[in-house]
């Protein structure tokens, strides 16, 4: 019954998604006010439809409904609540609905905070996202559908994915969707302003908010699968530049370059097409990853369970949504006024080498992930392009990247002096020169590339908290605006520090350990004193017993794992981490070896400066959110909203 | 401005590649020995004390098959096979692939001897049973010949011509379509050079 | 006497020595570390043919073990790591390289990305000095306009 409520709950709300797509549009076409104030209730109620539906399925998860198909996939009486809660989408079909739900979700939340925009606007931004739903509804209904029935009902579930039942893997998809999904409001926004013909600075301030906030949750969903890879996969590794991790990243580095050139047309009225095209982008970039992950062209261990009909209809929405978009941005682009004068060298300057860096980081990643399938297609073999090429390539790109971040935060909009900049940042430059070249000596080990690395993270760090104390000492209120952006450029060169730390300095160390053996990683020393065995709801498993010392003064013990989950045959190592602020202690428990006394394969590793990865991250996510709450989203009063308005006349003159 | 048709001429060209991928397996791997001779071996046979080698069938077009029991997608393929053996004059060589697995080593491991006894029983309890479409097979234990060959999923077969040249591989079990559209003629070819 | 006591005292010792072994430092798990540090920079370099996009370095499946025992025969013969390569190459095909050989089939690809690189930089360069006199330009057009519609009134 639940079930089919489900079912139900969905079609209605793909009708409304199909109101919401024609409607309001229409109205704003034909000047018919009624149907643009169609656009708000419309998305509110669809969205309470589809939250329905997701309700429908987490019932049947929660209630061991064997008869729902999706249900028995991916879901076992033995397997705890909370996963059974998160395997709602730890499927294909399920996993889809997230999607429509985050979907849903942010169009209901534009329709109620843009009490500030014209009606004709609204109308148009909301139709943009009906419209876009419309074509995952049927994506649904049509292919994908949760709530098939399965005939006979059997007694038991196949289980979740025992690599999916981990607290990481359960926030992590909602996260990276949020992100993913919320690419479509700016999308939207962009859209909007090429069909009424007004693309103007007003445009940009709406759309800000919204895309750094979904830049945010991409940061946090990204950050969080490497964090996950990195402890869960027992060897240590946090990114592979597997085609669907360089499928999140590529809208990651796309809705970078937006936010900055956002913040240039809001402010000069400048780039507005060139902002618009990077909006079509990053959405774009989003829905080609759905298309990678579940239509099997590529290979990938995130790939879901294929199926060449889902692939077809993926691209024949891909091929619609922006080939429409393209050629609307073809056709009204060209009418697009240029904006104020900006020198050569000027922020405004900085901004587009900005975009530019990363927009060709972007093409180079995009290149590297589609070559394989390319050299295929043309029948010219089968190559692989993997971590090696990336790496190579990637890199060498982030280096301008980073050094122009710090100068570009500095410089004066319209026109900026060299010479200026330098007196500001002589002191950054000289301290960053002094800690790369010394650091690593002190560390251990001198290399170039290490030197390079701490370089940049340190530029940027201190010249971040350089800017922050300058204009600390100036009066006047200081806005979310400014910490946001100077937090966020902080946990970048936190990351960058991590990076070149982590990957500088590790060590590992492969053993074969009895009881009462000891590795030493120096200053540290492991002993493993036991093994035991232990049973967990639907697994059992073999755990390790290792203290950890160091100069001799035991100060820990880890418990490594491997287990061996009822449902699945392959075992599973559960890595057990000690982590501090200078890097972590990871240990990982292999197979039992052969031999008299009984020894097992162990792996053990010292990873200096692991910690600032994930905190760099989570420093970025909390810049992304102060950035967006800034007052000046969130004033109602006339007087500033026409002050603004008068700031981009002005400067569009 | 035709400047700004870029982007979407650049996508409608992203988008046949797409589609066209769509109808690739990403995951099949074409074999580069196509047309190089096939690498030499010398390795016990099931039956008997003589080695054989792929040198021994210069002069003639012949099947080279990778199997073992314990792969299941063979068993789809073996009848066919055996029905092949029966009605063509091209003789079929197995290669028994790993045959001993790790669960076979679970209470102590074996010496080669031992190995390569218990591989040749099993073999051949196999064969009898399902009946055996091989003029040879040769005892490949530990899996070397079969990376020189580029061996990557049993079951896989290759047609060698006269001059002991590999001139096609299959991968996966040999379906009636295979047989008809693609090794027959090739054989036929083959023999008539 | 003495000569009695003194092989039973370096006797204790050598037994206490052999204890302290047994339960003592662990042996690293390759036989062979010079050969295992080698490998494991190739194996990083090498895809593991019969799994979802994993290198060799860190599969389980069975075929991968079977190449890193192969690679560490290879090795031990003194094979250079680019004649390692081409020897898995010549088997499997370039499917096995993770790092795609530079040959004109790949030119795109290695030599793309800094080529788009120059190309937008040059193309920013020559933007931002035209975009300045374009500026110039239409303003002083809008002002001449401007000026046109006042003398009219």
């Amino acid at each position: 019954m639940i079930p089919e409520l489900g079912q139900f709950s969905l079609v209605l709300a793909a009708v409304l998604s199909l109101v919401l797509g024609v409607f309001p549009l229409w109205g704003t076409f034909n000047h018919n006010t009624s149907w643009q104030a169609l656009a708000r209730p419309t998305a509110l109620l669809q969205f309470v439809l589809v939250a329905l539906s997701f309700a429908c399925l987490a019932y049947a998860f929660l209630t061991n409904d064997f008869s729902v198909k999706y249900v028995a996939e991916h879901s076992n009486t033995m397997l705890p609540k909370a996963y059974q809660f998160s395997a709602v989408w730890g499927g294909h079909e399920g996993s889809l609905l997230l999607w429509m739900l985050m979907l849903t979700g942010w169009t209901a939340a534009v329709a109620l905070f843009s009490q500030s925009l014209p009606l004709a606007m609204v109308a148009r931004v909301l139709g943009v996202l009906g419209l876009v739903g419309i074509g995952f509804m049927l994506f649904i209904l049509l292919t994908s559908n949760p709530f098939d029935r399965l005939f006979p009902i059997p007694p038991d579930g196949r289980d979740l994915n025992p690599l999916l039942q981990d607290p990481g893997l359960v926030i992590h998809p909602p996260m990276l969707y949020m992100g993913y999904v919320g690419m479509s409001v700016a999308f939207a926004f962009a859209i909007a302003a090429l069909l009424s013909g007004r693309l103007d600075a007003a445009w940009a301030r709406w759309s800000r908010p919204w895309t750094v906030i979904a830049w945010a949750f991409l940061t946090f969903g990204i950050g969080l699968g490497s964090w996950w890879a990195y402890y869960e996969l027992g060897w240590g590794g946090w990114w592979f530049w597997d085609p669907v991790e360089n499928a999140s990243l590529m809208p990651w580095l796309v809705s970078t370059a937006l936010i900055h050139s956002l913040m240039v047309t809001e402010k000069r009225g400048s780039f507005k097409a060139w902002t618009v095209l990077l909006a079509i982008a990053a959405f774009s970039l989003s829905l080609l990853g759905t298309f990678l992950v579940r239509s099997g062209v590529l290979t990938s261990v995130h790939a879901f369970a294929t199926d060449p009909t889902r692939g077809v209809f993926i691209l024949i929405f891909l091929a619609i949504v922006i080939g429409v978009s393209l050629a609307l941005f073809a056709w009204r682009a060209p009418e697009v006024t240029l904006g104020g004068s900006m020198g050569v060298v000027s922020r405004e300057s900085f901004m587009l080498l900005n975009s530019v860096l990363l927009v060709v980081a972007t093409g180079a990643v995009l290149l590297g992930t589609l070559y394989p399938l390319i050299i295929d297609a043309l029948n010219m073999g089968k190559l692989s392009v993997g971590p090696p090429y990336f790496n190579l390539v990637f890199a060498p790109l982030m280096v301008p990247l980073l050094f122009i971040l710090v100068p570009g935060t500095v410089a004066h909009w319209r026109e900026a002096k060299l010479a200026d900049m330098w007196m500001q940042l002589r002191w950054v430059a000289l301290a960053s020169l002094v800690l790369a070249i010394g650091l690593p000596f002190v560390w251990g080990s001198w290399s170039a590339g290490t030197a390079l690395g701490i370089f940049l993270g340190m530029w940027v760090a201190l010249g971040s908290l350089n800017n922050a104390i300058e204009r600390l000492r100036k009066p006047g209120r200081i806005g979310g605006s400014f910490w946001g952006q100077h937090l966020a450029h902080f946990g970048l060169a936190v990351v960058v520090l991590g990076i070149t730390g982590v990957k500088s300095f590790e060590v590992e160390r492969d053993v074969r350990m009895g009881l009462g053996d000891t590795v030493t990683i120096a200053p540290y020393t492991f002993r493993l004193v036991d093994m035991v065995d232990v049973n967990g709801p639907n697994y059992k498993a073999m755990q390790a017993h290792v203290e950890v010392a160091k100069n001799d003064q035991v100060f820990d013990v880890l418990y490594p794992e491997k287990r061996r989950y009822f449902s699945s045959a392959m075992p599973m190592t559960e890595a057990a981490i000690r982590s501090g602020f200078w890097g972590d202690l990871y240990v990982s428990l292999g197979d039992p070896l052969p031999g008299d006394k009984p020894s097992w394969s162990m792996r053990v590793y010292h990873k200096p400066f692991v910690p600032w990865l994930w905190t760099g991250v989570l420093l970025m996510v909390l810049g992304g959110m102060v950035a967006a709450m800034d007052r000046r989203y969130r004033k109602r009063n006339v007087a500033a909203q026409l002050k603004t308005a008068g700031e981009s006349l002005s400067s569009a003159a | 401005m035709k400047k700004f048709l870029i982007p979407l001429a650049l996508f409608m060209g992203l988008v046949v590649f797409l589609a066209v991928g769509l109808q690739r397996d990403p995951r099949e791997i074409p074999s580069p020995l196509v047309g190089k001779p096939a690498p030499a071996f010398s390795l016990p046979t099931l039956v008997g004390d003589q080695p054989f080698s792929p040198a021994d069938f210069k002069g003639q077009v012949w099947l080279f098959n990778v199997w073992a029991t314990w792969c299941v997608a063979c068993r789809e393929e073996h009848p066919l096979l055996v029905e092949f053996s029966k009605t063509q004059s091209v003789p079929i060589v197995g290669l028994s692939y790993k045959e001993i697995q790790a669960a076979d080593q679970a209470n102590g491991p074996l010496n080669d001897t031992d190995k390569l006894a218990l591989a040749r029983e099993r073999s051949l309890r196999f064969l009898q049973r399902l009946g055996n479409p091989y003029k040879l097979s040769v005892m490949d234990l530990d899996g070397s010949v079969g990376i020189d060959y580029g061996v990557y999923g049993v079951p896989e077969t290759y047609l060698i011509d006269r001059q002991g040249v590999i001139r096609f591989k299959h991968v996966g079990p040999v379906t009636p379509q295979v047989l008809q559209h693609k090794l027959l003629p090739l054989i036929r070819q083959w023999e008539a050079s | 006497m003495k000569r009695c006591l003194l092989l039973l005292l370096i006797g204790m010792w050598g037994a206490i020595g052999m204890n302290t072994l047994r339960a003592g430092e662990a042996q690293p798990m390759a036989d062979d570390p010079k050969v295992e540090a080698r490998l494991a920079v190739l194996a990083e370099e090498l895809r593991c043919l019969v799994c979802q996009n994993e290198s060799l370095a860190s599969s389980h499946a069975e075929l991968a073990e079977d190449l890193r025992r192969e690679v560490r025969k290879l090795i031990r013969q003194d094979m250079t790591d680019a004649q390692i390569k081409t020897h898995l190459v010549e088997r499997y095909g370039d499917f096995v390289l993770y790092r795609p050989a530079v040959k004109p089939l790949t030119w795109p690809l290695w030599f793309g990305p800094f080529a788009l690189l120059v190309l937008a930089v040059w193309g920013l360069w020559r933007y931002l000095r035209h975009r300045k006199a374009l500026v110039i330009q239409r303003m002083s057009e809008a002002d001449n306009a401007q000026a046109q519609s006042l003398l009219k009134d």
